[in-house]
């Protein structure tokens, strides 16, 4: 019995992964291919963009603030206390800016796409959509994946400032350390290399983010128990593809800059 | 409009003048299943021009997939399914959208887009045309008339009764005067009277624009309704044909467990030798 069982969720998960693939390609093309619904994705844009800033600006602040105070422990005791603001701007752009904001994205609007579009699917709006000509995957999905990916950019710089600035906060008010020496060290570390490579990530993440999350609500079954677990899967596969979209690009550029 | 005593032989003859005619819809051999037994299996029928064809049948025998067979939103495992004359079991989707703007589709629960008003919704394709907001805003308003709820125009969904919801769904239907019309158990879980009025309005809609439909019901009084009774433009109400006469354009089907039983007039229907069938209308 448990060998059917694990047999039935191996060919479950290989039939999402190609659903998932072609579903991920026609997404994709359809960015190039008119008609692009302009208002919808500037609607997006609102939701997904201007609606994170809050948790943006907290999570980038307090991460930047907690890795000034994590390592200026560690950096004392071998005098370097100095390169605080090199340690956080780095960290802050090359790795923790672009991954925490697109996880706390994620957690707000993958859930958010995929529960949405679930409660259309299950009180059959996206069948209405089509019965009325539309394609769904241009009118709900291109939008959500064209803003996610323009908004995940500039709340990632959003954020990497952010953590920047709660770095000097923890450095100057809690270390007492000179504040001109932090920036100043921040600024001079930071090179154009680690730059592109923090502001490359987000436009992978922003892709998953949006394709997942409309994957997964699109492909609810089970009426409004089958929402719940659509906005589970989404957050869940997001996250960790992110992560892992992570490791692979740090990998390319990590190859390309050397 | 076409009107015969139920009794005699002549609705034949009507039905071989009809399918002289292309069917504007016509499956053949159609079976689909979902991971189980298969939901249809075998099943033929056509729509013809200007007819109105009610399939009847218990909760769960394959009606609404039937359905969303007929406009491609669900594919059969095999047979062929014809719509104005094209083959659209295996047409990709991207060349069905064109022919789906050419339909009017009535869902069971309305299915109306809950964060648009319903000027957007029954605007809706209307929107994504690009069509002028003067034209939209008066079209709209007309559709409304149609179905009686004009003063619903700038309300949300969500503050309209069942029954309204249900009207306004065929409104947004019947906007864009379409070919054919598909309805899915219009009358479904509404009160005697709004069940009546929705179905008045398919009356009306039958007898005015002729446009040819499929109408899926449990519920044989509205079946029966759809073909005893006519709209009377004077009157702007439907009122009962004379006495012994009955709606020739408006033929039956049949389905249990997912096959095809009955096909044919009403004539034909309640003389059915079929056990089931016999069950069903008694």
């Amino acid at each position: 019995m448990a060998i059917i069982s694990i047999e039935g969720n191996a060919k479950q998960l290989v039939l999402t992964v190609q659903e998932y693939s072609l579903f991920a390609w026609r997404a994709f093309l359809n960015l190039f291919r008119p008609p692009i619904y302009v208002v919808d994705f500037l609607l997006q844009s609102d939701i997904i963009g201007f609606g994170s800033i809050p948790i943006c600006v907290l999570s980038g602040f307090f991460t930047g603030g907690v890795l000034a105070l994590q390592s200026a422990a560690t950096l004392a005791s071998f005098g370097a206390t100095a390169v605080t603001g090199r340690f956080v701007a780095l960290t802050m752009f090359r790795e923790l800016g672009p991954v925490l904001t697109g996880v706390m994205v994620s957690g707000r609007n993958a859930s958010s796409m995929a529960s949405e579009l679930g409660s259309m699917v299950v009180t059959e709006q996206i069948d209405a959509m089509r019965a009325l000509g539309v394609d769904p995957l241009r009118k709900l999905v291109t939008p959500r994946i064209f803003a996610c990916i323009t908004m995940l950019f500039f709340l990632t710089i959003l954020s990497d400032f952010m953590g920047i600035l709660g770095g000097a906060f923890v450095t100057v008010f809690m270390n007492h350390q000179n504040g001109t020496q932090y920036f100043s060290m921040a600024w001079e570390s930071l090179r154009y290399p680690d730059v592109i490579q923090g502001l490359v990530k987000p436009l992978f993440s922003g892709y998953i983010i949006a394709s997942i999350g409309c994957f997964y609500g699109l492909k609810t079954t089970g009426g409004t128990q089958g929402v719940g677990r659509a906005t589970i899967q989404a957050v869940v596969w997001s996250s960790v593809f992110i992560i892992v979209a992570d490791f692979f690009v740090t990998r390319i550029m990590l190859f390309i800059f050397s | 409009m076409n009107t015969l005593p139920p009794s005699g032989q002549s609705g034949q003859n009507i039905v071989l003048t009809e399918e002289t005619q292309a069917p504007v819809l016509e499956f053949q051999h159609v079976t689909i299943s979902f991971e189980g037994p298969p939901v249809l299996s075998d099943v033929s029928f056509t729509v013809a021009p200007g007819e109105t064809r009610i399939l009847l049948g218990p909760a769960g025998v394959g009606k609404s997939v039937l359905l969303k067979l007929a406009n491609g939103l669900l594919r059969p495992d095999s047979g062929s399914i014809r719509l104005f004359g094209e083959e659209i079991a295996t047409m990709p989707e991207e060349q069905l959208f064109p022919l789906r703007k050419r339909i009017g589709m009535v869902f069971q629960e309305g299915a109306l887009f809950d964060s648009l008003t319903v000027r957007d919704n029954v605007a809706y394709q209307l929107i994504q045309q690009r069509v002028a907001d003067e034209e939209i805003d008066e079209r709209v308003r007309e559709a409304l008339t149609f179905v009686g709820l004009e003063e619903t125009f700038s309300l949300y969904p969500s503050s309209l009764s069942g029954g309204m919801r249900r009207r306004v769904a065929i409104a947004r239907a019947f906007i864009h005067h379409p070919e054919l019309l598909l309805y899915d158990s219009p009358t479904g879980g509404l009160d005697p009277v709004t069940s009546t009025t929705i179905i008045e309005l398919i009356v009306k809609e039958r007898d005015v624009h002729r446009t040819p439909s499929l109408l899926v019901t449990h519920r044989i009084q509205d079946a029966f309704t759809l073909c005893t009774h006519h709209f009377d433009k004077e009157k702007n109400a439907m009122v009962p044909l004379p006495k012994g006469t009955i709606d020739l354009g408006t033929t039956f089907l049949m389905l249990d467990e997912g096959r095809m039983l009955f096909d044919g007039s009403l004539h034909d229907l309640v003389n059915s030798s079929n056990d089931f069938v016999r069950e069903f209308l008694e």
